[in-house]
């Protein structure tokens, strides 16, 4: 699905990956997990193709394509989501036009028509049953004036309509309540199936209970310092983040 | 003419040429008229020290643009492409009333200004005094057109000002709406041109009179050629309880100035301005509001929206003054704009002056680019940039245009709105 090789980022003057390996196949879900400041939210930011940061090294094959030299809009017409840990809001642009602009602008790179508003409508309801998305916020501006679960219940959403191939839940879990987050965490595992994949960036094991991944590695310093099976968050849960600085400091 | 000798040789020839076309101009009193003439020859066409044209120095436009002015017209131009179905639709040609071009009409009353129902407003709300463009209108003016409603009128009166020019022309159209006590209308009024051949300028002046407890609910769209210049003064007179909402959407034409001043002349009146432009190319859009609440309960509320693109300039000023007297005004401004491209301007200035202790008053304005972090949102989802920044610009102006309740109309500046972006 996707193979990440010697990824190396900078923020301005500042390296923040610093070679970031790793390689995600279909039907899997990895974790990542790491320390504030490791790199988590850059790695999803380089993925997605956020202007704010520089690849110095490193290439990513999504696919068989190169990653790194697609526009955002085509990674996700390619099949990348990214679920925001910071969803925007846009006022005066409503859910179902953003939804529905996306849906065919994507159709149409794929060389298919655009879909019916009747098909479209069907798609709408049964998609936001998944999240237990209110029917009033899919009329809504985009996000605006949505509560925190609102919103990420909301990207999850958006990635039920678009069906990615690759889906990265940046910090999906933070300032969610525990049944926001089984809902959140409900509708991702009904998406999961052995064609697609999905990456986990968490902080917390907590996540993890509810969306159990196959890998889970750590992230520190911007390099992958170890991986391991699910047990690896509970190791980390239990010792927490101490330990693995203590043993990486001078990585 | 002898009285503008010491003006500058291109407002010699601007005043000598409508010299020439004048005598049409009955209607106006003869104390207006000698005011008039007199603050023209003191004062000429006003250029960028004039603190209120300091963007859009007329003086220069004129000294540029139109050095010769002939006022040759075209005399076929074709209307039937702006009319509104479901309106009644009256034309004025150069600024006069065409009857033979207009719809019929019913449950109002129209002609031009030379109507003696007139002689109570005409020049009393724009006062010469206070404009040499109101002045130099004054003395030579079309004989423009009169609207007076007396009851309501369900179906909306859209007026088609048309221009063509076939030599530089400057042209002086006048109107004077009036809706009667207890009385609502809706007023529609298009600006446009039709083969034009050579510049036109349009020094348009309107008088509007709410009486008490009327309501009048006013749409501009201002869609002129490269060729035209406008500058549109609409002096408007609210008493008590009346309403006054008025939008004003301008896309085309190489310079537009709209003076727009409004006073809240009684308690418990209200008044609402919106606006949206786009401007591009080398065009200049400039709003200019002035809300004067002189009595007190009153309000307003003013929302203007700007797009400026490649070298083109935006500017919106406005005034509000609260008078001593006007207490418990409620006055809300905002002025938002954002800017497409490096070359284009945006002048904005909110002016405030509260002279009553009792008041709630606010104003805000903003100019910013179109927001890269809701555009990259966009486009993780798959939408691609050309298509993100219509979705955000749309977004953007949705809040004006909602305010348009005649959908035809609507559907006409949605159409006018995405062709410019």
């Amino acid at each position: 699905m996707i193979t990440i090789k010697n990824l190396h980022a900078n923020v301005g003057d500042k390296e923040i990956l610093k070679g970031i390996n790793l390689e995600i196949k279909a039907g899997e879900v990895h974790a990542i997990m790491g320390p504030n400041g490791s790199g988590k939210s850059t790695l999803s930011g380089v993925l997605a193709g956020k202007e704010d940061y520089d690849v110095t090294e490193g290439e990513v094959i999504f696919n068989g394509k190169n990653l790194l030299e697609m526009s955002p809009e085509d990674r996700a017409r390619e099949g990348l989501f990214l679920a925001f840990q910071y969803p925007v809001e846009i006022p005066g642009v409503s859910n179902i036009n953003f939804l529905k602009t996306a849906l065919n602008e994507v159709r149409t790179y794929h060389g298919k028509e655009e879909i019916s508003a009747k098909d479209f409508l069907a798609l709408v309801k049964e998609k936001q049953k998944l999240v237990e998305l209110d029917a009033k916020l899919a009329n809504r501006s985009v996000n605006e004036g949505f509560s925190g679960g609102e919103k990420k219940r909301n990207e999850i959403f958006q990635m039920a309509m678009l069906e990615p191939k690759l889906a990265i839940l940046d910090e999906t879990d933070s300032g969610l309540d525990i049944d926001a987050l089984r809902i959140v965490a409900n509708g991702v595992n009904k998406l999961r199936n052995k064609d697609n994949a999905t990456i986990v960036i968490t902080h917390y094991q907590r996540l993890l209970d509810y969306i159990v991944p196959d890998f889970v590695h750590i992230l520190y310093k911007g390099k992958i310092v170890k991986s391991g099976g699910k047990e690896l968050a509970l190791e980390l849960e239990a010792k927490g983040y101490d330990e693995i600085k203590k043993q990486f400091e001078n990585a | 003419m002898s009285i503008v000798d010491s003006k500058s040789s291109v407002t010699q020839n601007i005043l000598d040429a409508l010299g020439k076309s004048g005598n049409k101009i009955a209607f106006i009193p003869d104390q207006a008229l000698v005011n008039a003439i007199r603050y023209i020859d003191e004062n000429g066409f006003p250029n960028n020290k004039h603190e209120d044209y300091k963007y859009c120095n007329v003086e220069a436009i004129l000294r540029k643009e139109f050095k010769t002015v002939k006022n040759q017209f075209n005399p076929y131009v074709s209307v039937d492409q702006f009319k509104l179905k479901d309106c009644f639709n009256i034309v004025v040609i150069n600024g006069n009333y065409s009857e033979s071009l207009s719809d019929n009409h019913e449950g109002f009353e129209l002609s031009t200004l030379d109507n003696s129902k007139c002689k109570n407003y005409i020049t009393r709300l724009a006062e010469v005094t206070s404009d040499a463009l109101i002045a130099v209108n004054t003395a030579f003016s079309e004989q423009g057109l009169f609207i007076y409603v007396k009851n309501s009128v369900t179906k909306s009166i859209h007026i088609i000002n048309i221009s063509s020019a076939t030599e530089n022309s400057f042209i002086n159209p006048r109107q004077l709406f009036v809706i009667d006590k207890n009385a609502e209308a809706t007023i529609i009024e298009t600006f446009v041109s039709d083969g034009n051949k050579a510049n036109l300028f349009q020094n348009h002046v309107s008088e509007v009179v709410l009486e008490e407890n009327s309501k009048l609910k006013s749409y501009r769209l201002q869609d002129e050629d490269s060729l035209s210049y406008q500058i549109n003064t609409t002096q408007v007179m609210v008493n008590r309880y009346a309403n006054y909402d008025t939008n004003t959407f301008t896309f085309g034409g190489a310079v537009v100035r709209n003076n727009l001043n409004v006073v809240l002349a009684s308690d418990a009146c209200e008044a609402h301005l919106n606006g949206l432009f786009v401007s591009k190319g080398n065009q200049l859009i400039d709003n200019h509001t002035l809300v004067d609440h002189q009595m007190p309960n009153c309000q307003s509320n003013e929302l203007y929206k700007g797009i400026a693109k490649d070298k083109s300039t935006g500017i919106f000023n406005g005034k509000i003054y609260v008078r001593k007297d006007a207490q418990k005004t409620n006055a809300y401004q905002s002025s938002k704009n954002i800017l497409l491209s490096d070359d284009a301007t945006i002048n904005t200035k909110p002016q405030l002056e509260i002279y009553a202790d009792d008041v709630k008053c606010s104003h805000g304005t903003s100019t910013g680019k179109v927001d890269e972090q809701a555009l990259f949102y966009l486009k993780a989802r798959g939408i691609g940039e050309e298509s993100g920044r219509k979705l955000l610009l749309q977004a953007f102006a949705q809040e004006v245009i909602d305010k348009i309740e005649q959908e035809e109309l609507q559907a006409r500046v949605v159409k006018l709105f995405e062709k410019n972006l």
